[in-house]
Formats: C-alpha cells, structure tokens, sequence
C-alpha cells in the first residue's frame, strides 16, 4: 500500500499501479487520448501530464507509477499549463469542421477542447492534409483527423492479433496506414472505430446516418455466437442506427465482434416480412392477424399429431424455443429439433454445450487442446481470451481439426486431418494417456499423438479440452466427443464446448430436441423425428421458427424439397423470400433480435435476458406471443402467458429441480472416403441476420468463403485448376461453384460453405461427392 | 597545445592507426588481459571510473561509473535472481548532431580502443554481447569496425572463452538507416530489435528494462574509448589532466566560421579561447558573433560571453549553454542568425519522430512561423509565439529531442532579438 496525496486529498492505493488507475477510480478527471485501460501504455499524447512534486517535468499520469508520499496535483497552473500546452498542438492541425464530422458530439477530443482549448487559434499556418485510403467495407477513414494516439496500432497488436494499422513516416508525416495489406480483415476490427478518440476512424454502414444527440441507448445481447457479448443499440425514431460493446468484465470486456456489430443491418433487409400473409388456392395474400393465425391453427388441426413436425434455429430465444415445443407436445408430437447443422444423431442424450468455466479461466490455461474449432473467427471474444493465456501465460496450445484455421498467435502443435482420421488420431492420444483399456486394443500410437499426450499430462498446470463448433457438421460427431471427453478425464483437464449458435445451449435446456424435453428430462413415450428425419422425410405438416432451410439446414437442397413436398407448412420469421413462398402456406412475420425480450443461455452458462429495444417493423410480433395465441387457438393447455418473463420463471423453475443426466457413450473409427464433403456455415451467413448485414458480405473473410476448396495435390489428382468453374454432384443436389485452392485443407477433402446462394443447391451427402470441371 | 597528451589519437601519425597491430604496439589490450587473467573485481574498477570523473560523452554527461553501477546486483538476494540473465552493452555511435563529428574518427582511426571498452563494460556489467549502433551515413567508419571486429575475433580477443579465462563477449554492429532520433538511446534499442525508431518511455530504464527486455547499459563510443587508458593509468591520473567534477580530456569537434575546423583533444577547463586558437581562429580575420558550444541543440551564446568561458560542463552551464557532445559551431559577424535559426529548426522537425504530440506538431509549427519570416512574412507577435510555442514543448515530451528544438529558438531570439525584430519589420537580414 501506498499512502499518496492528490490534489491536497490523502489516498491510500495499491504501490505500483499508475496514478490514471488510481485518479479513474477515485472520479478524479485527468484528460487523455492515447491511454486505454485495456491497451499498452503509450504515454505518447502527453495529455495527461500533472503536477508531482519534486519531478523537474510534468509526468503523464497514464505511465507515472504511484510511490508512497507522492504528492500529485492535477490542476495545478504547472499541470494546466502542460495539458493546455499539449490541447492547442493537438488543434492545430486538426481541421476544426466538426459540424461535418461523423464522431461531431461523442468525439473525446472536442470533449476535451472545450475544457482545455482556447476559443482562438495562433496557427495561422497551413494545416496538414493526409489522403484518405480505403480500408474495407467496415471502418471509414478521415486521417486528416488523426491525432497520432496509436490507439488503433496497439488494439492490432495487443487485441486483434494481426498488425493491420501501422504508424507510417515519422514526425508530422507520420500517418496511420495499413501495411501488408490495403484492407483491414480482423474479425474484431470495428473495435477501432470505439476506439479512436476522433473522427479518424469511424464506421461505415452507419455513417452521417444519425447524430449522437438523436440517438438514444438500448441494452441488447448478441445475437450470433454463443459467447453472449453484451451490446447496446443506439436508437434513432423506432430504428437501430448502430451497434456498439456494452462493458461487461467477465464477458466481452469492452469489445465486440464485427459480426455482433454490423448484423443489425440485416433488421432492415428488402425482404423483411411486415405483415402475415396466408396462401389461399395457390395466391398469397395479406391479411390481419387474426386471420392468419385461424388459418394456420385451421391447418394444424387437420394433422395427425405424428405427421406434424417443428424446426427452430437455435438463434431463437430461450422463451421461443420453449414454447414451440410445448405447443408440439401439448399437441401430441416430439417432432421437433434445433440441431440443424448436424449430420450424427446417434448419441442418445444431448447435453448443452458449456465451457464449464469463466471466459477469464481460460486466460490463465497452462494448456489446451483444441478440437475442431475455429474460435478466432467463430468466437472471437473467446479466442482473445485463449490468446490471452498464449501471450501472457505463455499456453502450450494443441490444436486438432479438419481445416487449418488461421491462428493469431503461436500453436505447439497443429494437426489438420481428413475427419475419418479424426477419430483415429483422437484414439491415438487417448491410448498414449491410457494404454491398459482394452478399447483401444488395435489403435496405434503415433509419435506425434505421443508428444500431444506428453503435453496434456502435466501436473499443477491447468489444462483445459476444447471442443469446438466444427465437430457439429461432422459425421462422426459422436465419435470425436467421446474421445475428447475421455482424453479431458484422462489429463484431469477441465472439458469445454463451445457451441456455435447464441442459444445452443438454451434450445437444449428449453427442451427444442425429439428425445428430451426441457432441462434434458427424457420424453416418455416414444421419440420423436429428429432433424435430418424430419428434412428427410416429408410430414404433413410443419411449424418453422426463424429457418430457411435451404441455407440454414446442413442438408440444404433436400431439405428444401421435403418442405415443398409438404401439404401445410407454418413459417415463423423475419423476413419472406422466394423459397419460402414455395413450400410455406402461411406466413407469420416476428420480431427479431432487438425487437423482442427473451433469454439465450451463452456457453459460460450465463441466462442472458434482454428486453426490445426498438418496436418491431411493420406490424412483426414476438414470436412467443404468436405461439402462444397459436396454443390458444389449438387448445393446447397451459399457455396464458402475458409476458416473457413467465415464460422465463417456468423454464428456469424447472432447470433448477432436474439435473441433466448423460449416458456413455461410445466410439467407432470411421472409414476412409474417395472425397469427403466438409462443410460448415460462412462467417457472415450463419443466421437469416447476418447473412442480410451488407456491409459484412463485402469483407475479405465473406468473399474467402465463396467456391469449393480443395488443396492443391486434390486439385492436380482430380486434375482441376483453380478458378475453374466445377460441378459438385451428391446424392440429392449439385452445385456449380469455381475452385479455390486451399492449402488449409487435408488431402481428399473438398469444403464447401452453406448459407450461401451459391451452395444452396447441395445437400449433405455424407456417402459420396463427386466433382468434376463443369 | 593540441595532439600532447592525445590518448585517443596518439597513433595518429602511424600508418594505418587502426589496424589490431598499431593498436597492440601501443599498448592496446593490456588492460583487459590485466582484467581477465587477474579477475578484478567489478566494483574496483566502477570505484577507479568513479575516481575519474568521466562522464558521458554523448551530451547528457551522467557519471560513467555510476551508471555502470546499475548493473550491480545490490545485495544476495538480486545476485541469485540476476543469475543467467542476459545482459547488453551497448555502444551509441550514431553521432548526428549537427556539428558533431568526433566518434566518426575514434572508429576510423582507433576502433580497438572502443572494442577494448566495451570488452571492459561487458566484464564489468556482466554482459556477454555487446552492439555498436553506428550512424547510418558511416560507411567507411563502419567498415573500418567491422574490420577491426574481425581482427579481434581472429585473435582470440573476442568470441568464448577469451584467452582461456573463462570470459564471453560477443560484439555485433549494427548500421543505422540514418534517422537522429536514433541516437536517442531508447530509440536506438527499439532500432537494434528491428522496430520503428522511437523513444521509449522512462521508467523503467534500459539498466531494469533494456534491449529486448533485458539489462542494458548504452554508452557513448568517446566514453567508452576513454576507459582503457584511465584503467591503463588510473582515475586519479584522468581527473588530474581535466579538473574535478570534469575529469580528462575530451574531443570537440570545432566546425563553422574558423581557419581549420577539426576534432581537438584537450584537457577539460580549457579556455575556450585556446580551443578556437588551436582552430586558427575566425577565418578571413573577421568578428566571432556566436557560439554554439555543444552541438546545435544546446543554447547559443554571444561572442563577449563564449570568450570567457572554458570548457568543461560546469563552466559552460554557468555561461548558459551545455558542453553537449562538445560540437563547438563558430559563427563569425556575416551569419544571419534568423536564416540560421530557421535551418536549425528545419531539422528538427524533419528529425521528429512523431511519437508525441508537443514535438510533432511544435516543431512543424516552429519551422512554418520561421520559414514565415525568412519569407518577409512576420508579425511581431511572431516572436512571442515562437518564444511560447518553444517554452510549451520544453520538458513535456518523451525525450529530450522535444527539449533540443526548443533551446535554440529560446536561445536565438533571446540572445539575438534585435535581428528577428529588423526581419520581420524590413523583410530582410540585418547582416546583408
């Protein structure tokens, strides 16, 4: 402890901790520009320069570690005098345009200026002018507005983990510039428009849309990854202009990813539904609410309850998902299911997928093992944290998966294998850990799975097991988790999944499966249709909430065509598309993400309520208000609902008194394949949000998942070249896509993405795929 | 009483003077064989550098051996914990003050003298590598290091186990690309690891915090060439050739308006009148006007005021300047003082990092009101502004380039008032 005096006022802080820490905590304003709480210190804007007594110079706060007896005083005429002096450099070459500057009112710098400027200038000079540089679809520049904080330079480095933002030529040249490449692609970069203290660096799909004193704030939950960052919409007239990060220590600290940032635009898409429509002899027509919903009750009620089915996507919230399956139940149907990437559904219980440990245990990993996960650009949040422990705990990371993701920071080992090796190579570590079980009597060892069991077995370190959202699209599913759950018991290493949608783990507690209902209890009865069944095999009958099954569904094509096949399908969404007026008869339009209170239940555990912020467009309603009239109409019991939170209090009551209970499970090798089809969902066409968020579809990471991947020496055998136009042909779907060539692949592979147009034509086949030059 | 008792350049009437042969003739590496096959201890020889009174020869003058000091584990505890660290010497030759040109000849003509130094302070520190950070713009002094390196690895006297005693040192160069504020010894650690050239922020200080991380300890390639003649003789011996609190000798390089500009050795207290006689004097027999006595960053002083002081750090800071790297600027009664002040101020902001915002935008700013004038284009209130503008960079920035492009300005318009003012009001130089 240090005892120190700040402005005649006795402080006793911790020794060692700089006097910025120390005056923010106390409510003590200090200016600043170039000090960030979560960044390096750069002590490099000289704002915050104070008064210590006996230093011959003023001393910036941000960089001055407090000592005992020290005496600060930070309004002082020598501290006013510097930070005065610093405030009128900083203007001179700063065009004073505010009125048409995009950061005009939340900018820090004017903030500031009116504290510590003058309202006259004595540069009579020419000001200095920097040429704007394109940068990507995301940030807009204007660095003639640049103050050289180094902000942005340090977030590449420190948070992001790729150098895209450099300081470039020195003295008042020195220009912030983007080296190597001309575009900035961090999944994370939107964070520099936060960050910037200026107008140098602000976003573009809501520039000069709104002024900040137009806008007002809403709290939100993201909607995408299944992290849970918490957000807040800043509102204008009913609109959400823009996205920004809510601080949340244990979450998303004081960042967001570009996806949870930019996806709002997608709320205000062309094809959004505003208003239901019903289809009366092959016509769709608009009409009142009431009617649409007499009409779809109407048509349910003629289906015999084994013939009725219901898909939800997993962005939906806790309260939806629930409630739709009630109302199949209350119906007489466990036909229902969320896992709509999934292809292995021999497991007998599905447990929700949780990290079983805070975001920040994982910062101080001593090793992990990542299993098919991609967590740089899936979660981004939780990768920081995983780099986080490389970095400054010095992590060994093993990383196991079917695509060699680029990583941003250093990997001790990295195994890119086709998935039918997956499970051999899996066995392979868990017997080095393990040799005496008889299960693995014909697994051999390889030196390098040795060397990964030699890392994982450490003692008084902590490791942690990964299983990431990859697996999920995976055939041998079940196989993969079983060994990576043994290979976590055998190394006392705490056992993680991450899940891929916001509320996987919250559809799997609501009970959203065919096999158990809510909090894992198993149904009793028989068990219903799961999803491949259900999009396989047509019923007669359908609820659909928020899914397009063209995109969202792994089976693509043929799910498309079991829907058309269908005689009565009720689709619940946001938004209408050609598809959808194909196989759907009734169409319910509801609120979306931001428009609707609900619940999603994140990976760390956490039961994430949320409230709408904005009405929802057009005359869209909640979804649980729509299933909960559809009940009503349906005489299924028990749905007098009024707000969500009831909802909420039913399904939490009873998470709290059933412990979910998982059976073993086993494991099988899996047989190698002539081609095997990989797919998983693009970065920005994971949802029907996301993949209608513009500006994001024009960034580098959209456009690396367009065509069909494959590596070079999968190329040169099947004799194709990149660029080449080629066709795709499954079982039950083709597609015509150019070849990209791919070196992140293993051999015999060929990677597809869904939620594309481009690939909605392929079905999962996981038999055979051929492909040949179109 | 130039050349007499020249240690540093004692072999300058030899034939290739800096060759390992030359060197060893004269006595060269006696001092650190002494060192290794006796083992003195570390602490006796900081005591002998503390005795003479060396202090830094790149401008700030800190004692010598108290910054070798640093490097000293303080007690049991820090001697168990500093055990295996690496730690660095590193020596700053990249000398570009205007003005300055001493350091070029100590690698031209006697690069075994610094090797021998640095071989010194890496014992003495405990430091197995060594770097010379030479200027960008010496090619050939670099060369003629680079040479002499080779020679003292080819002769046992660097690499491991140095004659059989045990000792490592390992001595790398590494050329500059030309940029001043490398001299600056943060900037020039951040150019050795491969960064932009910028200074760091202190605390923590190179001894704590240094190259790459580790101990470090930045010399200046003067003060370093002196250490084997004082260990050669004694500390006693150096204080006496200078006076107390300014011990030796010491190089000035004298350039500008004088007969015979050159680098002179001579005792600290030298009357400054003797040095600029040893120059031959102003050239073309005409009036001294000004001095700038340590390089173009210190305060300019008058002609009656230079005249009487000597020079060494103690006398030249009364006479309200600094000794610097000792780069004495004669200026005779033709120079404009404003076009001077203007040229000075330019290089200053072409030299600026542009880390930190008073001396990036202050010395852009300084040099545009200077140009101004130069242009027949001052106000009056141009001087206040620029006296201000100078006083509102001084003392708030990260290093002390924010401070070097102040003093002149400050010291020009103070000391030299009368011809800005005439200027500014007639367009043109008062000198002609």
């Amino acid at each position: 402890m240090a005892r120190i005096e700040i402005d005649g006022k006795t402080y006793e802080v911790e020794a060692g901790k700089t006097l910025i820490e120390i005056t923010d905590a106390h409510g003590i304003e200090i200016p600043r520009f170039c000090y960030h709480k979560k960044l390096s210190v750069a002590a490099s804007c000289r704002m915050c320069l104070v008064d210590v007594a006996n230093a011959p110079k003023p001393l910036p706060a941000c960089a001055t570690p407090v000592w005992d007896g020290m005496k600060i005083q930070t309004r002082s005429p020598r501290a006013i005098n510097a930070q005065k002096a610093v405030m009128e450099f900083l203007l001179i070459n700063h065009p004073l345009d505010c009125p048409i500057c995009d950061q005009g009112g939340e900018c820090e710098l004017q903030d500031v200026a009116v504290a510590y400027g003058k309202d006259r200038t004595r540069f009579i000079e020419e000001k200095r002018i920097v040429i704007d540089k394109n940068i990507g679809a995301l940030i807009s520049t204007a660095f003639t507005r640049c103050i050289h904080c180094t902000r942005c330079v340090r977030f590449g480095e420190e948070i992001a983990g790729v150098k895209e933002l450099g300081a470039t030529q020195r003295g008042d040249h020195m220009r912030i510039d983007t080296y190597m490449t001309d575009t900035v692609n961090s999944e994370l970069s939107g964070n520099v428009i936060d960050l910037c203290p200026v107008g140098a660096l602000t976003a573009k799909p809501s520039r000069f849309a709104a002024r900040p004193w137009e806008l007002h704030t809403a709290h939100g939950i993201a909607p995408h990854d299944a992290f849970g960052s918490h957000l807040e919409f800043h509102i204008r007239r009913n609109q959400v202009m823009r996205v920004v990060p809510r601080e949340n220590v244990a979450l998303n600290e004081v960042w967001l990813s570009d996806r949870d940032r930019f996806s709002y635009q997608g709320l205000y898409a062309q094809d959004r539904l505003t208003a239901p429509m019903i289809k009366k002899d092959g016509q769709w027509q608009t009409v009142d609410w009431e009617s649409a919903l007499l009409f779809a009750a109407e048509g349910l009620k003629k289906i015999p309850a084994k013939q009725l089915g219901g898909l939800a996507s997993a962005t939906a919230t806790v309260e939806e998902l629930y409630l739709l399956q009630k109302l199949l139940r209350g119906l007489g149907s466990n036909n229902i299911d969320h896992r709509l990437q999934q292809v292995d559904f021999s497991e007998k219980t599905t447990k929700a997928p949780f990290l079983n440990q805070r975001p920040a245990d994982l910062a101080q990993a001593d090793v992990v093992l990542l299993v098919c996960a991609n967590l740089r650009k899936q979660q981004p949040l939780l990768n920081h944290r995983l780099r986080q422990a490389v970095l400054h705990n010095h992590a060994e990371v093993i990383r196991i998966n079917v695509y060699d993701y680029p990583q941003n920071f250093p990997v001790s080992h990295n195994l890119t294998v086709a998935p039918h090796q997956l499970v051999a190579t899996l066995a392979g570590i868990a017997k080095a850990l393990d040799e005496a079980q008889p299960a693995f009597k014909n697994i051999e060892i390889s030196e390098q799975q040795r060397a990964i069991a030699a890392c994982l077995q450490k003692n008084n370190k902590k490791i942690k097991v990964l299983l990431g959202e990859a697996a999920d699209n995976l055939p041998q599913l079940a196989s993969i988790r079983t060994l990576t759950a043994l290979i976590a018991k055998l190394t006392f290493a705490t056992f993680s999944e991450t899940g891929r949608y916001a509320n996987s783990a919250g559809a799997i507690l609501a009970g959203a499966l065919p096999q158990q209902t809510l909090a894992g209890q198993a149904i009793s009865g028989e068990t219903g249709l799961n999803a491949q069944q259900m999009l396989s095999q047509s019923l007669q009958a359908y609820v659909l909430l928020g899914f397009e099954p063209e995109l969202d569904s792994i089976m693509g094509a043929t799910a498309l065509q079991t829907l058309q096949n269908a005689p009565f399908v009720v689709a619940i969404n946001g938004f209408c598309t050609e598809a959808m007026q194909g196989y759907a008869n009734v169409l319910l339009p509801m609120a979306l993400f931001a428009e609707t209170s609900g619940t999603y239940v994140n990976n760390s555990g956490d039961w994430q309520r949320f409230t709408a912020a904005v009405a929802p467009v057009g005359s869209a309603r909640p979804a649980w208000k729509i299933l909960r009239v559809l009940a009503n109409l349906l005489d299924v019991h028990d749905f007098a609902y009024t707000a969500s939170d009831e909802i909420l209090n039913e399904v939490k009551m009873l998470c709290e008194t059933s412990a979910q209970t998982v059976e073993d499970s086993t494991w099988v090798l899996s047989a190698p394949q002539a081609l095997c089809y990989l797919t998983e969902p693009a970065i920005y066409a994971g949802d029907a949000l996301v993949r209608r968020a513009t500006a994001l579809q024009a960034t580098a990471d959209a456009q690396a998942c367009h065509g069909a991947h494959v590596n070079q020496r999968t190329a040169d055998k099947l004799r194709l070249s990149a660029g080449q136009q080629v066709k795709l042909s499954q079982n039950g779907g083709s597609a015509i896509l150019p070849l990209v060539i791919d070196a992140a692949l293993a051999d015999d592979c060929v990677l597809v993405y869904t939620g594309l147009a481009e690939s909605a034509g392929l079905a999962h086949d996981v038999g055979t795929i051929d492909l040949t030059a179109a | 009483m130039a050349n007499q008792v020249c240690f540093k350049f004692k072999q300058h009437n030899q034939a290739e003077s800096w060759t390992l042969a030359a060197y060893q003739a004269l006595g060269g590496y006696k001092v650190i064989k002494k060192i290794l096959n006796e083992k003195i201890a570390p602490e006796t020889l900081i005591a002998e550098l503390k005795t003479s009174a060396l202090r830094g020869r790149g401008g700030a003058g800190f004692s010598t051996g108290l910054k070798w000091s640093f490097m000293l584990p303080r007690d049991e505890a820090a001697r168990e914990r500093m055990k295996g660290v690496q730690k660095y010497i590193v020596c700053n030759s990249d000398e570009g003050e205007p003005g300055t040109c001493k350091d070029r000849d100590i690698l031209r003509y006697n690069p075994h003298a610094l090797i021998e130094g640095m071989m010194i302070a890496g014992y003495t520190i405990g430091a197995s590598k060594g770097y010379n950070y030479i200027r960008g713009e010496f090619w050939q002094p670099y060369q003629r290091f680079e040479t002499a390196i080779a020679e003292a690895y080819k002769a046992g006297l660097l690499g491991e186990n140095i004659l059989n005693t045990g000792f490592d040192f390992d001595l790398y160069t590494h050329l500059g690309a030309g940029a001043y504020i490398c001299g600056e010894e943060t900037a020039l650690l951040e150019s050795i690891e491969g960064k932009k050239g910028q200074p760091r922020f202190k605390p923590p200080f190179p001894a704590s915090y240094g190259l790459y991380g580790q101990p470090t300890t930045i010399n200046n390639t003067e003060t370093l060439s002196s250490v084997p003649s004082i260990l050669a003789n004694s500390g006693e011996w150096f204080l006496n050739l200078g006076k107390p609190n300014n011990g030796g000798e010491k190089l000035f390089s004298v350039s500008g308006h004088v007969e015979r500009p050159a680098n002179y050795e001579i005792p600290m207290g030298t009357p400054f009148a003797d040095l600029l006689n040893m120059a031959g004097g102003v050239w073309q027999g005409r009036k001294l006007k000004a001095v700038i006595p340590g390089g173009s960053s210190t305060p300019v002083l008058k002609a009656e005021i230079a005249m009487k002081m000597n020079m060494d750090y103690d006398s030249i800071a009364a006479a309200g300047s600094m000794l610097g790297a000792g780069s004495v600027i004669i200026m005779d009664d033709s120079t404009d003082m404003v076009k001077t002040l203007a040229r000075l101020a330019h290089f200053y902001y072409d030299e600026s990092c542009g880390q930190c915002t008073p001396c990036r935008e202050g010395t852009g700013w300084l040099t545009r009101i200077l140009h101004r004038i130069l242009h027949g284009e001052g106000r009056p209130e141009d001087l206040e502004l620029l006296d201000n503008v100078s006083n509102q960079i001084m003392g708030n920035t990260i290093c002390a380039l924010g401070d070097a492009a102040a003093m002149p300005v400050i010291s020009f318009i103070k000391n030299f008032r009368e011809e800005f003012q005439y200027y500014i009001e007639h367009g043109r130089s008062m000198v002609g």
